[in-house]
């Protein structure tokens, strides 16, 4: 019974979660964001100490049922070994490990520091949620889109306006191949040995390990009943129950109650400690695992990859070739507004993605720098930061992008907007223009003569910086390409004007 | 798209079609004959050329739209023209009594005449009339050699020796009309050789057709006695009969030019009878008012049967390329059924309703087009007409359709046009405003239309950004 209400709500959040990280409408957000806000990691960042709390104390009190009930990779973990497990002869296909706390607790050091000196990246690599959120970001959300495309194109053949298009493309090639190899390693491991990455590489699995050997209810065997048959063992995905010794890692045990079924003799119970006092006390040793070291050397790797950025065009016959744009070099990255200043969402995100997945306007994708990596900025490419768009900011679980108003969004500075002569139209080809004056939100760019003698001189932008608040609609609707003639660069701060 | 809307139009039609084929004459066929399956192979109306005796169908075939091998139209794209289609459109045509097919050196992007050529080649030159046109628009074509080229490919492309109906193409166009009407006529001599081409026989009608500046109109036809035109193509429909000028100033009321064509016995030729398609694809409330009147008769078979009203007409030009497009026009023409004055105030009425509503005048004909920054111009004030005439302009954010409409608006909008070649990426350099044969103010109207988007998409008060411009 346990193990069923286990399941059934593991997959639920699973479902949810994944979910709101493939709704590209922003609608679900509204009803699910709960979801990634009760995430450990993100709720660490976020300083929430009501659900920091709230999960430490439910791991004090019943164990890690976080790890097998709200964390989705956890979960995801638990599918991808259960599809194993239907194999032929491989259900009882584990067996008892010492668990490896240098490394554990070794990557746990590591994790904490770069937490504290805020190399963002290293954080969001390891974090388990974030991790999930890539998965689906970048592997599982194309496959969804191009799905709803295909209905937008029967919805548009049959006159509905129920579904619309949406546009598929590769955000960050290295945030792409992070994706793609953190979800080769974790499916390869939960498909060989079930919850090994929960137990030798997730922080948030070392530490909620850690409070788990005091937990309050437990798994414990009875050795009065208990014939040493080894299933329970052979059972256990975490590879935690020594059957021999009768004895059980709490640090790895995930509470996922699966051997309380699987035992044919009613040994093993779900208990608190004082009912169970009479029970064998419980060591742990050292565990071994191999998976490890390949996902280290792998994301290694990813961190020295070159961002490669996927471009997709069509073209008609009666149209004019429209060429992409490239993205210019700012000397600062431009963050949302919400994020207060770079240093605050460099020390807080744990690159989800979540806000990536709900930006509308194509504006927000992951860092390809090292020191960012996996963490959103601004580009304005593909659109710019729309003035009635403050999505990003509802839904960041880690409080990395604070919840704006609207209003409020109109008067906060994230960047300023910086003119580039030799790409201006005015001035290149002696066209009339002042798109980025016309589309302005702020009102910031004014037409003036270039010549301030000659009236009738081609009429170039003067920016007040003041009053610019780096939305990049200027950027974005400039016709002049690949180079835009006007640019926004990031502010480190931002103000409030 | 189009012609789903077409078939949607023709549906009931086709369903008395079957019927009809299937033996069971549908009840109440006293209404009119049109609605019928069978379209009558010798009931065509014919019109008299006052100056050679032609008979000439009252409907003419416009050549500017042939169907492509992917059941496109081979004026909007680059896809091989159809050419065994074409040939059944003809055959049909011809069998169902239509003799004026009018074409050009310009039209299907340079491969109308030729294809056309093929299709009529295969019937006796003496069963219809070719009209084609001196299409010299670039100036590199301005040249007295390079025009007399065009008109001697033509006589090629199309296999014949002379060309019934020869036309000096859209004068009156362009930034300067009257400039560029002297440039590509007068100045080079091109005129005066089309009249000796005239009295050689090789050309038996001289006329031109018009577009924009009235000054240029007028001064054609004040050189009446000089240039002795047999025939001129305007544009005529019930909207433009009146409300011409009001659409937009640079243009003339159809009701004089028709007028003064008619003063001085000049057969009038009709282009636009269904203002590219404005006239078939209207407001809902405007359809339900002509279909209440005649329920079995297509939208567009009112606009057929008021250009074909005018005595002094000699055909109605329709660019069809579908099947469907021949027979519906084939149904309001065999035959004609004049209007009656009632009938005729009735359209004037419905002309004032849908002016009522703010639809652009554009009739989709691309001249405007490529814009070189990559805008779909038309793409953009055809998918701002239709949300006009779907009821999908909402006036205020209180009214009780705002956000189906506005989904309707936004969704279409990203549906009809790729983002990046929406309103908002109009610079506005202007370089698309003379080459609009309706005088369309396309910067002003495209940075309107965004400004409706924008509003939209922002949730804010519509008031301001629903006006038209004037």
């Amino acid at each position: 019974m346990l193990r069923k209400i286990r399941i059934t709500l593991a997959l639920v959040c699973l479902v949810l979660i994944t979910l709101l990280f493939l709704d590209f409408t922003g609608t679900l957000h509204a009803w699910l964001g709960w979801l990634a806000k009760i995430q450990f990691l993100p709720a660490v960042l976020a300083m929430n100490a009501g659900v920091v709390a709230g999960l430490i104390l439910l791991t004090l009190l019943f164990g890690r049922i976080y790890c097998s009930v709200i964390c989705p990779l956890g979960v995801f973990q638990d599918v991808v070994s259960h599809i194993s497990d239907m194999r032929k002869k491989k259900k009882y296909r584990f067996a008892y490990s010492p668990a490896l706390s240098w490394l554990r607790y070794g990557l746990l050091a590591v994790f904490v520091i770069a937490l504290v000196a805020g190399v963002g990246s290293f954080v969001a690599l390891l974090a388990p949620y974030s991790s999930y959120g890539r998965i689906v970001q970048n592997l599982f959300a194309p496959v969804w889109q191009w799905g709803n495309n295909l209905l937008a194109y029967f919805a548009e053949r049959a006159e509905s306006y129920t579904f619309y298009r949406t546009e598929v493309w590769i955000r960050s090639l290295p945030t792409f191949i992070v994706a793609a190899v953190t979800f080769a390693i974790v499916t390869v491991l939960a498909w060989r040995g079930g919850r090994t990455y929960c137990n030798t590489v997730c922080p948030v699995g070392t530490v909620l390990g850690f409070l788990s050997r005091y937990s309050r209810f437990r798994i414990t065997i009875d050795t009065r009943k208990c014939n040493t048959c080894h299933l329970c063992e052979k059972q256990c995905k975490a590879s935690c129950i020594d059957a021999s010794g009768h004895r059980i890692d709490y640090s790895r045990c995930v509470a996922c109650m699966d051997c309380l079924e699987t035992c044919t003799h009613g040994a093993i119970r779900y208990i608190s400690v004082s009912k169970a006092k009479n029970e064998k006390s419980v060591r742990e040793k050292p565990s071994v695992d191999k998976g490890r070291r390949g996902f280290l050397t792998g994301a290694g790797l990813l961190l020295g990859t070159a961002a490669l950025k996927a471009q997709e065009k069509t073209v008609d016959g009666g149209l004019a070739v429209i060429l992409d744009k490239k993205v210019p070099e700012r000397k600062t990255p431009i963050v949302p507004p919400g994020a207060g200043s770079l240093q605050h969402l460099r020390q807080h995100c744990t690159g989800c993605q979540l806000c990536v997945s709900v930006c509308p306007n194509g504006v927000l994708r992951p860092s390809s720098d090292l020191g960012s990596l996996m963490q959103p900025e601004s580009s304005y490419e593909r659109g710019y930061c729309r003035p009635e768009c403050v999505k990003c900011g509802e839904v960041c679980p880690a409080g990395a992008i604070g919840k704006i108003s609207e209003a409020e969004k109109s008067s906060i500075q994230i960047g300023h907007a910086v003119w580039v002569k030799e790409n201006c139209l005015p001035v290149t080809e002696g066209v009339s223009c002042g798109n980025c004056a016309r589309h302005c939100p702020s009102g910031a760019i004014t037409m003036v003569p270039m010549d301030a003698e000659d009236p009738a001189s081609p009429l170039i932008p003067a920016v007040n910086e003041s009053r610019c608040i780096g939305c990049g609609a200027c950027e974005n609707l400039c016709p002049s390409r690949p180079f835009s003639a006007i640019y926004v660069e990031g502010h480190l701060v931002h103000q409030t004007l | 798209m189009n012609r789903r809307q077409f078939l949607a139009r023709l549906g009931a039609g086709a369903a008395v079609t079957s019927a009809a084929l299937a033996g069971c004459r549908p009840k109440g066929g006293a209404i009119s004959g049109s609605g019928d399956g069978e379209i009558p192979t010798d009931k065509m109306t014919y019109r008299t050329n006052p100056r050679t005796g032609d008979k000439v169908s009252i409907l003419g075939y416009g050549c500017m739209r042939w169907p492509t091998v992917n059941n496109g139209s081979a004026r909007d794209n680059n896809d091989a023209i159809d050419q065994e289609e074409v040939n059944r459109l003809v055959d049909y045509a011809i069998e169902h009594g239509v003799n004026y097919f009018d074409t050009s050196p310009a039209y299907c992007k340079g491969r109308s005449e030729h294809v056309t050529g093929i299709a009529l080649s295969r019937h006796p030159r003496n069963k219809y009339f070719i009209a084609t046109k001196l299409s010299n628009f670039a100036p590199s074509t301005w040249s007295r050699e390079a025009s007399i080229a065009m008109y001697r490919n033509s006589l090629k492309e199309l296999q014949t020796d002379y060309i019934d109906y020869m036309l000096l193409h859209a004068i009156g166009m362009g930034n300067n009309g009257m400039k560029e009407f002297e440039a590509r006529y007068l100045d080079n001599g091109i005129l005066d050789f089309l009249m000796a081409e005239r009295k050689a026989g090789r050309i038996r009608n001289l006329g031109f057709s018009y577009h924009g500046d009235i000054a240029v109109f007028e001064r054609a036809l004040a050189e009446h006695d000089k240039y002795q035109w047999d025939f001129v193509q305007i544009q005529l429909n019930y909207l433009d009969w009146k409300h011409a000028k009001e659409i937009n100033p640079r243009n003339t009321d159809a009701e004089y030019l028709y007028g003064e064509l008619a003063k001085r016995g000049i057969p009038a030729v009709i282009m636009e009878p269904l203002l590219g398609g404005r006239l078939s694809k209207v407001h809902d409330h405007v359809a339900a008012r002509l279909k209440q009147r005649e329920p079995e008769k297509s939208v567009a078979s009112w606009a057929f049967r008021f250009a074909g009203s005018f005595p002094g007409v000699l055909t109605v030009l329709s660019g069809m390329t579908y099947m469907e497009h021949l027979q519906d026009n084939l149904r309001s023409y065999t035959p004609l059924k004049p209007l009656t004055e009632e009938e005729m105030r009735f359209l004037f009425d419905t002309a004032d309703l849908m002016m009522q509503y703010p639809t652009v005048p554009c009739n989709d004909c691309k001249y405007c087009m490529p814009c070189p920054y990559g805008i779909d111009i038309p793409g953009i004030l055809l998918h701002y007409n239709k949300c006009v005439n779907e009821g999908n302009l909402p006036e205020s954010r209180q009214a009780e359709n705002y956000r189906k409409a506005r989904r309707a608006f936004l969704v279409g909008y990203d549906r009809s046009v790729p983002r990046l070649r929406q309103a908002d990426h109009c610079i506005g350099c202007n370089r698309c405003t003379h080459h609009c044969p309706q005088n369309i103010r396309i910067p002003q109207e495209l940075q309107r239309i965004n400004q409706f988007a924008e509003y939209l998409k922002q949730g804010l008060d519509l008031a301001p950004a629903i006006q038209k411009t004037k």
